[in-house]
């Protein structure tokens, strides 16, 4: 048992939860599809763990699906970078769903939640999928299946505020569109190469890398991928449909969505396009990290401005990840590994805030900023949850934040860059005007009517504190995330799929 | 490639200058058009447009299908990519079936599908909740 | 006696066990004042442990946490870690007791919130003092401007809040965008953040990227408030005054001086500092602050802000003595530190005593005072002189050594700035308890005083608790004066380390 496990652990990480989406809608009953998909998650979860300290020090796993060898069949390939990003998916998964649980009664119709988990399930299942396959349409397909997903997930806000399912439509229409330029970029490649196995293409693509149609094709796929990061320009959608979205939904996506998309670009860039030099690195350093720097300052000032706290938030997303796109611009293992350890640390910031947010909301049942004064008194730890997560927003040491500013400032230096070090902080200081400001409403009102507010349900604190602790424990113990991410990073920046060994799964199960 | 226009260019890849315009045709419905429903429309035909990219790209000419005979020697088109579309398809109908089922909530709640009304409605929300937090508390947000 | 690790680990835990039992008795103001008054005499207690250990010759280090390969939260005890965390330690207790007293006085709310920032504070300053190296530094730095700001903006008012934002901004500006991208800069040069003596920058580093490395520590410890970033300091004077007393006259504000000398004397190195002349700025940046703040000082009515700017001309001193890069100048500096604080703080407190028994604020209400109040205007009267740097009190050493430096390394310019300075200190310090003493009363709120009234009944003390700790740090002063020799053998090694590390190399 525990060897057919091993042997089929990539596979095994999808399956589990796409399963548990039907068997969700087949039962009908909440508890039940509660207990259903946590369960699949947490398997999922536990072989992201297995899988990650598999591959650890640089081994790669290769799972072929059904047995059929690459090229022709779809292979999953787990490697440090994408294990890295599997963790951070299942395990901020995992998180939300007991949150969920209590978060959607408020916000979704009783007999909807069943359809929330399977909806869920899919979006997880489809995260998942996009990171751990090594086909490059397999990507599509999945994302897909996570996006349509996600529509409905941010649509089911519409009990609280109808302005969801506008935000939805928004979020659809552009999701589409970058989908499909994503699949524009695919023909091109494989017209030029033939072939869609990840590998097989960063084998293929040097030969022929001056091709018009493969620069076109890269453009292409960093436009449609960059719709779904919400790179800095293309970020619309993001806002409206973290803002409306059920808060469950608001912490998955903000935790995970936009960082897989990100991986996604980072994969093609290095290993499919192994863009050290040329066509491909020039269009980092001259048109993705002027935007970078422009989503770092732009997106924080918007920050500052808004009234509505969930909103904020968003568009600190926004200006985050400028600062991943910022580091991969850099094009230098300090600075990959920055992107990684940013990915990490703000999916668990923004997790652990948004989580707050979700709980100030399910007692006041707004997220207007004025709303919350004086809430520093009456509901002390989900304030201090915030006050943390925001201080690792701005990057104040012991905070997972500032490891990321420390990576990523340290990656500056290395390549000489003193403006960019400067610009990096100079944002965090941002971060600091609109963080205060929320701090100064929380703790520095009186609260402004006499009805009692209660502190949040130990469902929905026990996670977000743990999501704190984390932050904190990975702002001093860093060397978890660096230690991963460098490694992720100096096998991406060699470029092509290289790595120490390269494991052959699920060949004998024919 | 030193002529400014080269027909043989042009007409040898007819196939995708018109799956260039339709895919910009679809494009530009989806950004110019205020009906929800027509940008939905829109987006197909872009949909579409690339479908018939991958569809063409894998017809090798004088080829059959790929159905297996047993003529050894029979030139067939490449499967591939249209296996592949299948997929996008069924990810097309997926896409449109959803963004129709938002539209009709959108009527339900809105009773409107235009999208200056809905963005209207939008932000007369957003100003009757600022002006409810507002009156909540008369001190302006910053004191200073 | 402790084990060495456990004792230095020890002195960090106490402050966060005096955290933690402030924030669980909201509502038991004895357990919580009482509980944390204990503690803070063990934490005395423990860092003198230390200090036996370290005169015993132990070599102290614990490496808590592993940042980053070669790069960890690590914790070591020097000569100049050793009489900050000693300072720290002790006028905790003192401030500690004050606060108490401040705090029931006057009636102010949410005092276990004060109180547990108050404690938190201590615990940032302790880690600041025995911090193996920057990065350890820098983390601490941080968390005592984030833990102190609470205190800054207590009262909750819109005064407060704009203070405290200025606090904060200032303070959190300058730490991010210059020090911190120092600290990274200095990583990438030298491939390591360990403080080391003699200097972790290689000394091969070019000569302008010193001066530029420099400028940005020198601006980035905006706790040492050097101008022009020094706002923040007379800002947060809104503060109840023990907040003041403790924290912007020892814990923020020498940590600020203590992390400059730190840097001068264990990342750049004096004999580098004074080789590449890449101080130079620097020297003429503080002797200006020292100047213009002195002037400013005397301008400002209100007792606190007076102090405040005092405090930031007295700060400069010691930015000096590390610009000066000589090891007097270090020295002075590092002792300055010491009688500054003892001198600062019972002006702090004296004001406070004040603020608590009249609620006079401004100093032109305050004249003769010094009837009804002797023993906080003798106090503040010591204060004065020993921040004038009168003998017999404690200040006049530091400030001699100071000059001492100055005339060594040729700079009579700076002896006159001095000078002057010495001279502004008694124009803005000595009219205060001049007119206690000698002008007749005036204004409301002081009771008519009837010359055959008995002398007891002639008091208008604030409570004991509050006057009490001003007169026991005054006469810290008087006893440092006899002391001073110690501390200065104490810190001698500081500066003797690079010429040996130089003789060896």
């Amino acid at each position: 048992m525990l060897s057919f496990v091993s042997a089929h652990s990539p596979l095994l990480a999808i399956v589990i939860p796409l399963i548990s989406a039907p068997l969700c809608m087949l039962f009908g009953n909440r508890t039940v599809a509660f207990t259903i998909s946590t369960l699949a998650v947490a398997a999922s979860f536990a072989l992201s763990i297995y899988l990650l300290w598999w591959v650890k020090d640089g081994t790669v796993l290769s799972y072929h699906i059904g047995g059929w060898a690459p090229p022709l069949g779809i292979e999953y390939r787990v490697d440090t970078a994408n294990a890295f990003v599997l963790l951070i998916v299942s395990a901020m998964g995992l998180l939300t769903l007991p949150y969920a649980r209590t978060s959607i009664t408020d916000e979704i119709d009783e007999n909807h939640h069943t359809l929330f988990y399977a909806c869920y399930m899919l979006c997880f299942t489809g995260l998942m999928g996009v990171t751990i396959t090594g086909d490059a349409f397999n990507v599509f397909v999945f994302l897909e299946i996570s996006s349509l997903s996600t529509y409905v997930l941010v649509a089911l806000g519409a009990k609280k505020d109808k302005r969801a399912l506008s935000a939805a439509y928004d979020y659809l229409v552009l999701g589409t569109i970058g989908a499909t330029f994503f699949v524009i970029g695919l023909g091109f490649i494989y017209m030029a190469t033939g072939t869609l196995n990840m590998v097989d293409l960063s084998q293929r693509l040097p030969a022929i890398s001056d091709s018009r149609t493969v620069r076109a094709g890269f453009a292409l796929i960093v436009i449609g991928m960059g719709l779904k990061v919400a790179v800095y320009p293309l970020h619309r959608w993001l806002p409206g449909a973290y803002t409306y979205s059920p808060s469950a939904v608001s912490v998955f996506l903000a935790s995970t969505a936009t960082k897989v998309a990100l991986y996604v670009i980072i994969r093609f860039m290095f290993s499919v396009y192994s863009a050290r030099f040329g066509f491909e690195a020039v269009t980092f350093q001259y048109v993705i990290l002027p935007l970078a720097l422009v989503a770092m300052f732009g997106a924080s000032f918007v920050a500052v401005y808004q009234i509505n706290l969930k909103r904020m938030l968003a568009y600190s997303s926004v200006s985050q990840i400028g600062y991943m796109l910022l580091g991969l611009s850099l094009l230098n293992v300090e600075g990959v590994s920055g992107a990684f350890v940013h990915m990490f640390n703000h999916a668990m910031t923004k997790g652990a805030l948004f989580m707050a947010v979700g709980a100030i909301v399910f007692r006041t049942g707004s997220a207007m900023l004025p709303n919350m004064a004086g809430l520093g008194k009456q509901m002390p730890w989900t304030s201090a949850a915030i006050v943390i997560g925001g201080l690792s927003l701005i990057g104040v040491p012991s905070s997972a934040g500032f490891v990321s500013k420390w990576v990523l400032m340290s990656a500056a230096f290395e390549r000489d860059w003193w403006l960019i070090a400067f610009l990096i902080v100079g944002s965090s200081l941002i971060a600091v005007v609109y963080v205060w400001r929320v701090i100064e409403v929380l703790y520095l009102q009186q609260p402004n009517k006499d009805v009692v507010v209660k502190e949040a349900p130990l469902s929905l604190l026990v996670p977000t504190w743990i999501l704190i602790i984390t932050t904190l424990w990975f702002g001093l113990h860093a060397d978890f995330a660096i230690g991963f991410a460098t490694t992720a990073a100096e096998n991406l920046i060699q470029g092509g799929f290289g790595g120490k060994e390269v494991i052959i799964l699920g060949v004998e199960s024919r | 490639m030193d002529r400014i226009f080269n027909a043989e260019f042009a007409l040898g890849h007819m196939n995708y200058w018109l799956f260039v315009i339709l895919m910009m045709t679809g494009l530009y419905i989806v950004v110019a058009r205020g009906n929800l429903l027509k940008k939905i429309v829109g987006l197909n035909l872009f949909q579409v447009a690339v479908f018939m990219l991958y569809i063409s790209m894998g017809k090798v000419s004088g080829g059959t299908a790929p159905i297996l005979i047993d003529n050894p020697n029979q030139l067939y088109s490449n499967p591939l990519p249209h296996v592949l579309i299948l997929t996008a398809i069924v990810v097309g109908i997926a896409t449109t079936s959803l963004g129709l089922a938002l539209i009709v909530r959108i009527n339900e709640t809105y009773g409107t599908i235009e999208e200056d009304e809905v963005l209207e409605i939008d932000h007369q929300m957003h100003a009757d909740e600022v002006a409810k937090v507002e009156k909540l508390k008369p001190a302006k947000l910053d004191a200073s | 006696m402790m084990e060495p690790t456990v004792a230095l680990l020890t002195t960090m835990a106490l402050p966060l066990a005096a955290f933690v039992l402030c924030l669980l008795t909201p509502n038991h103001h004895n357990i919580r004042d009482g509980g944390t008054f204990i503690i803070s005499i063990l934490l005395l207690g423990c860092v003198l442990n230390v200090l036996s250990h370290f005169n015993a010759g132990t070599s102290i280090e614990y490496e808590a946490l592993a940042f980053q390969p070669g790069l960890s939260i690590a914790f070591s005890v020097e000569p100049l870690g050793m009489v900050f965390a000693l300072v720290a330690s002790s006028l905790w207790i003192a401030t500690h007791v004050y606060g108490i007293g401040y705090m029931r006085g006057n009636k102010e709310q949410k005092h276990a919130r004060f109180f547990a920032c108050f404690a938190f504070a201590i615990f940032a300053t302790i880690g600041i003092a025995f911090s193996a190296n920057l990065l350890t530094l820098f983390l601490f730095y941080e968390l005592l401007t984030i833990s102190t700001y609470p205190l800054v903006a207590h009262k909750e008012n819109d005064a407060a809040k704009k203070g405290a934002r200025t606090y904060l901004g200032i303070l959190m500006g300058t730490s991010i965008v210059f020090l911190l991208t120092a600290v990274v800069w200095s990583y990438s040069i030298a491939g390591t953040l360990d403080f080391k003596p003699g200097g972790m920058l290689p000394t091969t580093l070019n000569p302008m990227f010193t001066a530029v490395l420099l400028a940005l520590f020198a601006f980035g410890i905006g706790k040492a408030a050097l101008m022009p970033f020094h706002r923040w300091l007379p800002a947060a004077m809104v503060a109840p005054t023990p907040v003041s007393a403790l924290l912007h006259a020892v814990a923020v504000v020498k940590a600020g001086v203590f992390s400059m000398l730190k840097v001068g004397v264990y990342v750049f190195g004096i004999d580098n500092l004074a080789s590449t002349g890449a101080s130079q700025w620097l020297m003429w940046l503080a002797a200006f602050s020292i100047l213009a703040a002195s002037i400013i000082a005397m301008a400002q009515d209100n007792l606190k802000r007076r102090l405040a700017y005092s405090t930031i001309s007295q700060l400069s001193y010691i930015t000096f003595g590390v610009a000066l890069a000589t090891s007097m100048g270090a020295i002075g500096g590092g002792l300055h530190i010491v009688t500054h604080a003892f001198g600062k703080i019972t002006l702090f407190m004296c004001a406070g005593a004040i603020y608590v028994a009249t609620h006079k604020t401004n100093i032109s209400e305050m004249r003769g005072l010094g009837k009804t109040m002797p023993f906080t205007f003798i106090a503040f009267g010591i204060g004065s002189l020993s921040i004038i740097g009168l003998p017999p009190f404690a200040g006049s050493w530091s400030k001699w050594m100071l000059l001492v430096a100055a005339a060594d390394t040729g700079q009579i310019i700076m002896i006159g700035v001095l000078m002057v300075s010495s001279i502004l200190n008694v124009a803005y310090l000595i009219p205060i308890f001049a007119r206690g003493f000698f002008s007749p009363a005036t204004g409301t709120g002081s009771k008519a005083v009837n010359a055959d009234m008995p002398w007891r009944e002639k008091l208008m003390e604030a409570p004991l608790l509050v006057v009490l700790p001003p007169c026991l740090t005054a006469i810290g002063c008087i006893v440092l004066f006899f002391y001073a020799d110690t501390i200065v053998d104490f810190l001698n090694p500081i500066a003797l380390a690079p010429s040996l590390e130089t003789n060896n190399g």
